[in-house]
């Protein structure tokens, strides 16, 4: 549903202003998204001062700087630290991106930081990303075929292969799928650029026998046809790749199944 | 979970409508075709700028001009009756009123289209 203003319980308050570190010189100030799940209080936002000169230059090294030096309440996910892993996607500076990739110098002024658009909060940075991950399982993310399995492997030309560029590097970060108003508003029943990039990529997978029944799943108003190209997805993408042009050639497919 | 139902269970929901590409299709038909006339609309709007009624009838009683502008009010229609279903999808999520606004939308371009082409054969074939 639309919500232009955040429902009561959700209205972000002013919170703590942790003491600057002593002695430093190079200080950068974070404003981070913070909730409780267990104090029953609204959220609230909390500067913290990050003395530059100890701590590393992306917006992931100040996060933990900060869990290990300030705050160890401070709750997020983070894995790879090296934006392969997905983990650690929130909101930087008003953009869906990878803390681990974004560097503090790409941003003026103080560091905001807060969860993914529109999905639950579990704790702090933390969203419950239930829904897209069931949401992929319902579009079969895996080869499925008919024919008899071949001795070895399914084979596939060069140009074949080449198709999956641009589709195969999602790391399901899931930044393209909360950056997108159709989906805020309609997420319970359209997919989102992130499964649709995934359902594209098995789509146009020349070893797949199931192209047909995958685009039979997606050709409903609301799964596939809430995508207005927006283009927030493609904006987003901290891998820069194209859901949206992956949303049009599904659409392509479909017109061309039928005229 | 308070209603004890499983993600996968919702997601699904009542499965694929199995449409939605007729509509996808006809609002960029529809979208072209308003390229042409719209155009045309306008120039003809724009010649008679100022005209007496006599002559704007006169125009009009040409067969190809009451020919185009009867099609662009058609097919915009046609085109305004598609995208409004769009936007109504997008942001009214409660049923009845969903179903409401869609069929008063429907009326609109009902009301709107047959009215137009009532005056424009009026106009075109009356005295």
């Amino acid at each position: 549903m639309v919500a232009l203003t955040l429902p009561k319980n959700s209205k972000v308050g002013q919170g703590k202003t942790w003491p600057k570190p002593e002695g430093a010189t190079n200080l950068r100030e974070y404003r981070v998204y913070r909730w409780s799940p267990d104090d029953g209080e609204n959220p609230s936002i909390d500067t913290y001062y990050v003395d530059m000169d100890d701590c590393g230059p992306m917006v992931l090294d100040a996060l933990l700087w900060i869990k290990n030096k300030i705050d160890p309440t401070l709750t997020l996910r983070r894995s790879c630290r090296e934006g392969v892993c997905g983990s650690c996607a929130m909101n930087i500076d008003g953009t869906n991106t990878l803390a681990c990739t974004k560097g503090a110098d790409e941003i003026s002024g103080a560091v905001k930081i807060y969860p993914l658009p529109h999905m639950p909060v579990v704790k702090d940075l933390v969203p419950d990303l239930t829904v897209p991950y069931t949401q992929l399982t319902t579009i079969q993310p895996y080869l499925q075929t008919v024919s008899p399995p071949p001795q070895k492997e399914w084979l596939q030309s060069h140009e074949d292969r080449e198709k999956l560029d641009g589709l195969y590097e999602c790391i399901l970060c899931f930044c393209c799928q909360t950056s997108c108003p159709s989906y805020w508003w309609n997420g319970d029943r359209y997919l989102g650029p992130a499964v649709l990039l995934q359902a594209y990529r098995w789509l146009i997978d020349s070893r797949d026998e199931a192209t047909g029944e995958r685009l039979d799943n997606l050709e409903d108003p609301f799964r596939l046809y809430r995508c207005h190209t927006i283009m927030n997805c493609t904006q987003s993408c901290p891998k820069g790749l194209n859901p949206a042009k992956a949303i049009a050639e599904i659409k392509k497919m479909m017109v061309e199944r039928r005229v | 979970m308070t209603d004890m139902q499983t993600p996968l269970r919702k997601i699904r929901g009542l499965g694929a409508a199995r449409e939605g590409t007729g509509h996808f299709w006809r609002l960029r038909v529809a979208a072209v075709a308003l390229i042409v006339l719209s155009l045309y609309f306008l120039g003809f709007v724009i010649s008679l700028n100022g005209a007496d009624y006599t002559t704007v009838h006169a125009a009009l009683a040409q067969p190809f001009a009451a020919l185009m502008i009867g099609l662009f009010v058609l097919v915009g229609l046609i085109h305004m009756r598609l995208g409004m279903q769009e936007i109504i999808e997008d942001y009214i999520h409660v049923e009845w009123q969903n179903l409401v606004l869609l069929i008063l939308s429907t009326f609109f371009c009902v009301v709107v289209g047959v009215a137009s082409i009532f005056a424009l054969l009026k106009l075109t074939l009356g005295g």
